[in-house]
């Protein structure tokens, strides 16, 4: 299967949304486009699954090598490994839904799809990329879309909330920058340097540069997935944004973080994944319960699920943090859960918001008799999230905590019982708000009037809901799917420590 | 001396002559209209552009006073497409001109100068150049000839530019002294770290820090680009930079190899004041021709960051930025002025709501200026990596990180630009314009040039088998 369609396929429906004029052309156009993505990221997943049953045991499929700047050895490298294609199935899930929920989007019509779909090929690129140059390269595809998203069709304090977005994303990847660099100039391929994640992965880099370049590395894709005490760029972002940008923004854009730091940071500088293991684990414990309780203090809808996606993303770098492979196949999974459960979230909300026009959960109430579709659509998103069993939610965190308990040091084990507890808090957030604005009397006359879900929004929903289900009801297809991958992450930082 | 060689040798140097005469002739003659000569005149520049690429030669004339290979050829190409661009922007500027003919005349003998600097092989060619490619600038800059401020400027520029030259002859007549020649390849020869040639180095380097206006030489930059004319504005912050910048990076790393550990400290710290100072300044400017003074400023910061890496890498880096440079600033410089032109608005905050008035020119500033800023796909994203990437070689990580966070801040004054075209609200924004075809062209150049130039790594490499490694 050809990979470069992934970026392709984007790009040209991006070009033939110029091309069209209004409205409804411009969102069929876009659906077709994400139409068409969904159904390549299934198809590789099919092709996948083919190609490892005839045996081919290769560590990426489907690699396609060009060389882009020879005499930097900057090379167009991609390929898929289960994880790849585990975020590939998410991005494909979240675009068409994306695409659904903003069916009625009059405004800069044309402008709005165009930044949406350059958005998506921002991070389709990225997770296919095996290179570290084009790796960074999409990952800054991804940033500026996201800045006119916020600032032109936010709400509230849109441009304050776009700016600080756009500058804290651009200080992580100049930070990546500077990793990357030390990563260049401290390998040796032949004699050359080089940016091919796959060949840095086989030499060795001196511990020194390791340490040093470790925490830019880090930090800086940490700062994408929320990283305390570098997250306060998501609560005003993700609150600003438009729906479909706020689905995109938690469900894509911070998982490119977490992906990076899997990928770039603790695939090519294993040592010092494992000497920084401690901090890593402190600061995502901090964010885990910092986040939680954050979050209960919120009283407006999307403010409360962008604090619980602080502390859901805690538990994504957490399992990476823990470096054993269920915890890290656990921090995958939590990535690919919280993508789609949070799009939900913020799907029904949008849904509830352009209804009522209001996000403060004091002012709603008594949806589930006017709306009942949207109404349950919150309540799934909001089970999921506190981790309800048959739902993705439960399957992630639990192979979080399983994983992280397999690290047999005292101080993890007591972050990992804390991490843990914070899931009580996620219970009462959850529930409360749940409880608030969807059951219970109605408390506003004007809602009684109001309409249930057109065919769009309830689309959108089900895909959503039915990854999520999918994923809950039987774990096993994805957990399959990402563990050869996460194996040759352990695999690489097991050989760290047998080489001390 | 064959004639054969004379002619192919100094081909673009002859073509810049010919037209000037070429316009001197029409000047004499008949009154023509503006119209028709400027079609005319943007004609000969692409004849002039297309000509340049055609056989460049490989040699040197007069002694190795005059010196070409296929990179000095390419060199003036990039100046070339750069005065046809600026050339084509300024169509509703000069359509109204009294002294049209007299503006080009100056103009391309200012490239002239800068031709033959960048083909010196001797200082005093190298000075000759300079001088007359800076002397009808101070003339150009003073062109918009009802405006005070533009005099203003002009005596400016007229006495910095004067200054910068003194320093420049002195640090000159010292190395001429303790080396005793003035041709490059005599002077690398007898160049020691002795104190005295040192101190003539400094000189030297500070009459080009004025030229390119890295900080602390940076304080005419500003007044003169804000009271000059935008075109000549544009010409001074690309062309003119540029080629300076050209010279700068061959006379480092061949005359000055022999004092390479010295110049890289002052780099270093000449560099590192230019980022921060230049984005400092630039955050707060409501003019666009002085924001984009500052901010032309900090991106010189970044090219001497290029430049402290090694020879070929920093060679190749340095003119493949320049190169995107020239298409990404003449971009936003385009759309300033078009606007300044036809409104006579040059505030930033008369920016707010263009893009509902004018989409074209609001997505073709955006695009500039986030090629200027770094982010990709835009070309800017390749040329500010590979000059970080070259200046990195050295294992200097301390200036690369110092220099990335500062790209986070030219990043905010380029998005505060984006903000106000987006998505402030502006009760009387700029009414929706009618541009000429001739500027609409070379918009659309620019951003083909800055579309093209990054993905298409072909122009890259080229450069960089170009450069030579020493």
């Amino acid at each position: 299967m050809n990979l470069s369609l992934l970026i392709l396929v984007p790009l040209l429906t991006a070009v033939a949304i110029l091309l069209c004029n209004g409205l409804k052309q411009v969102r069929s156009v876009a659906l077709l486009g994400s139409a068409v993505q969904l159904l390549l990221a299934l198809g590789l997943l099919y092709t996948y699954h083919q190609e490892r049953e005839t045996g081919n045991t290769a560590q990426m499929l489907f690699e396609f090598n060009y060389t882009w700047f020879a005499n930097l050895n900057i090379n167009y490298h991609i390929g898929v490994d289960g994880i790849s294609i585990a975020m590939i199935l998410l991005t494909s899930f979240v675009v068409i839904s994306g695409v659904l929920v903003s069916w009625s989007m009059e405004m800069l019509n044309k402008e709005f799809f165009f930044l949406l779909m350059f958005l998506s090929m921002g991070a389709y690129g990225f997770f296919i990329s095996l290179d570290v140059f084009t790796l960074f390269f999409f990952l800054e595809v991804a940033v500026i879309p996201k800045f006119l998203l916020i600032g032109i069709w936010g709400s509230g304090k849109k441009e304050y909330s776009a700016m600080k977005l756009a500058l804290m994303l651009m200080g992580g990847s100049a930070l990546v920058f500077v990793g990357l660099c030390g990563l260049y100039f401290n390998s040796s391929i032949n004699g050359a340097h080089s940016f091919d994640i796959l060949a840095l992965s086989k030499t060795h880099i001196p511990l020194n540069a390791q340490m040093l370049f470790f925490p830019f590395a880090f930090i800086g894709f940490g700062i994408f997935t929320a990283l305390f005490p570098f997250h306060t760029w998501v609560p005003d972002g993700h609150s600003s944004a438009p729906t479909a940008a706020s689905m995109f923004l938690a469900g894509i854009s911070m998982k490119l973080g977490g992906y990076g730091c899997l990928r770039v940071a603790v695939y090519l500088m294993p040592d010092a994944a494992h000497a920084y293991s401690g901090i890593i684990i402190l600061l995502s414990t901090i964010a885990i319960i910092y986040g939680a309780f954050a979050t209960m203090m919120q009283t407006d809808l999307k403010y409360i699920n962008a604090y619980s996606s602080i502390s859901h993303c805690g538990f994504v770098i957490l399992g990476i943090g823990m470096l054993t492979p269920t915890s890290i196949t656990g921090a995958v999974l939590q990535m690919v859960s919280h993508g789609l459960m949070t799009a939900l979230f913020f799907a029904a909300i949008g849904m509830i918001y352009t209804r009522t026009h209001t996000r403060i959960v004091a002012q709603l109430g008594g949806l589930l008799k006017v709306m009942p579709f949207i109404a349950s659509v919150f309540i799934i998103s909001g089970l999921c999230s506190l981790g309800l069993p048959g739902f993705s939610g439960f399957v992630a965190e639990m192979t979080v905590f399983m994983g992280a308990w397999q690290n047999p040091d005292t101080m993890y084990r007591i972050a990992t019982i804390l991490a843990c507890a914070s899931i009580v808090v996620t219970a009462v957030y959850i529930l409360r708000a749940a409880g608030k604005a969807v059951m219970g009397p109605i408390n506003d006359d004007r809602f009684t009037s109001l309409s249930d879900a057109v065919w769009n929004e309830k689309l959108a929903a089900v895909i959503l809901i039915s990854g999520i289900v999918a994923i809950g009801v039987v774990p096993f297809w994805l957990s399959n799917l990402v563990t050869p991958g996460t194996e040759q992450i352990i695999l690489q930082t097991g050989q760290a420590l047998l080489l001390k | 001396m064959i004639l054969n060689d004379f002619f192919i040798f100094m081909k673009q140097e002859l073509m810049l002559l010919f037209i000037i005469f070429l316009l001197l002739l029409i000047k004499v003659g008949k009154d023509r209209s503006n119209e028709s000569l400027l079609y005319l005149i943007n004609l000969l520049l692409l004849i002039n552009v297309i000509a340049g690429f055609i056989l460049p030669g490989e040699g040197s004339l007069f002694s190795d006073m005059f010196r070409t290979n296929p990179l000095i050829a390419l060199e003036k190409n990039m100046l070339n497409i750069g005065t046809l661009i600026i050339s084509m922007q300024s169509y509703s500027w000069l359509k109204s001109h009294k002294h049209l003919l007299e503006f080009y005349i100056l103009m391309i003998s200012t490239l002239l100068g800068m031709f033959y600097m960048i083909s010196s092989g001797n200082l005093l060619m190298f000075y000759l150049g300079l001088e007359l490619s800076s002397i009808p600038l101070a003339a150009l800059v003073n062109f918009d000839l009802e405006k005070k401020a533009s005099s203003e400027a002009a005596m400016k520029f007229i006495l910095s530019s004067a200054f910068s030259s003194g320093l420049l002859l002195f640090g000159v007549s010292l190395i001429y002294g303790t080396t005793g020649s003035l041709a490059y390849a005599e002077i690398t020869s007898h160049l020691s770290t002795d104190p005295l040639q040192i101190f003539a180095f400094v000189l030297f380097l500070a009459g080009f820090a004025f030229k390119i206006s890295a900080v602390p030489f940076h304080f005419w930059t500003a007044d003169v680009y804000e009271g000059a004319p935008v075109a000549i504005t544009s010409y001074l912050s690309v062309i003119s930079k540029g080629a300076v910048l050209f010279v700068f990076v061959s006379v480092l790393y061949t005359v000055f190899k022999p004092l390479a550990d010295v110049w890289y400290g002052m780099l270093f710290v000449l560099s590192i004041s230019t980022i921060i100072i230049g984005n400092l300044f630039a955050i707060r400017q409501d003019n666009f021709k002085r924001f984009l003074a500052f901010s032309s400023i900090a991106q010189v910061g970044f090219i001497l960051v290029g430049i402290s890496g090694s020879s070929s890498m920093g060679t190749a880096a340095v003119i493949y930025f320049v190169l995107i440079y020239i298409f990404s600033n003449l971009g936003a410089f385009g759309v300033v002025s078009i606007v300044s032109s036809l409104t006579g608005k040059e505030r930033i905050s008369d920016y707010k709501s263009f893009y509902k008035t004018n989409p074209f020119l609001s997505w073709i500033l955006t695009i500039a200026l986030f090629s200027l800023a770094g982010v990709p796909p835009a070309a800017g994203f390749f040329g500010k990596f590979f000059l970080l990437i070259a200046g990195a070689e050295k294992g200097n990580y301390l200036l690369i990180s110092i220099a990335a966070l500062n790209m986070i801040v030219s990043f905010y004054y380029y998005l505060r630009i984006v903000k106000s075209v987006f998505m402030e609200p502006n009760e009387s924004p700029i009414e929706s314009l009618t541009i000429p075809l001739i500027s609409k062209v070379a918009l659309y150049i620019c951003l083909l040039g800055i579309v093209i130039l990054g993905l298409w790594s072909v122009v890259y490499d080229y450069i960089f088998t170009l450069s030579p490694i020493f």
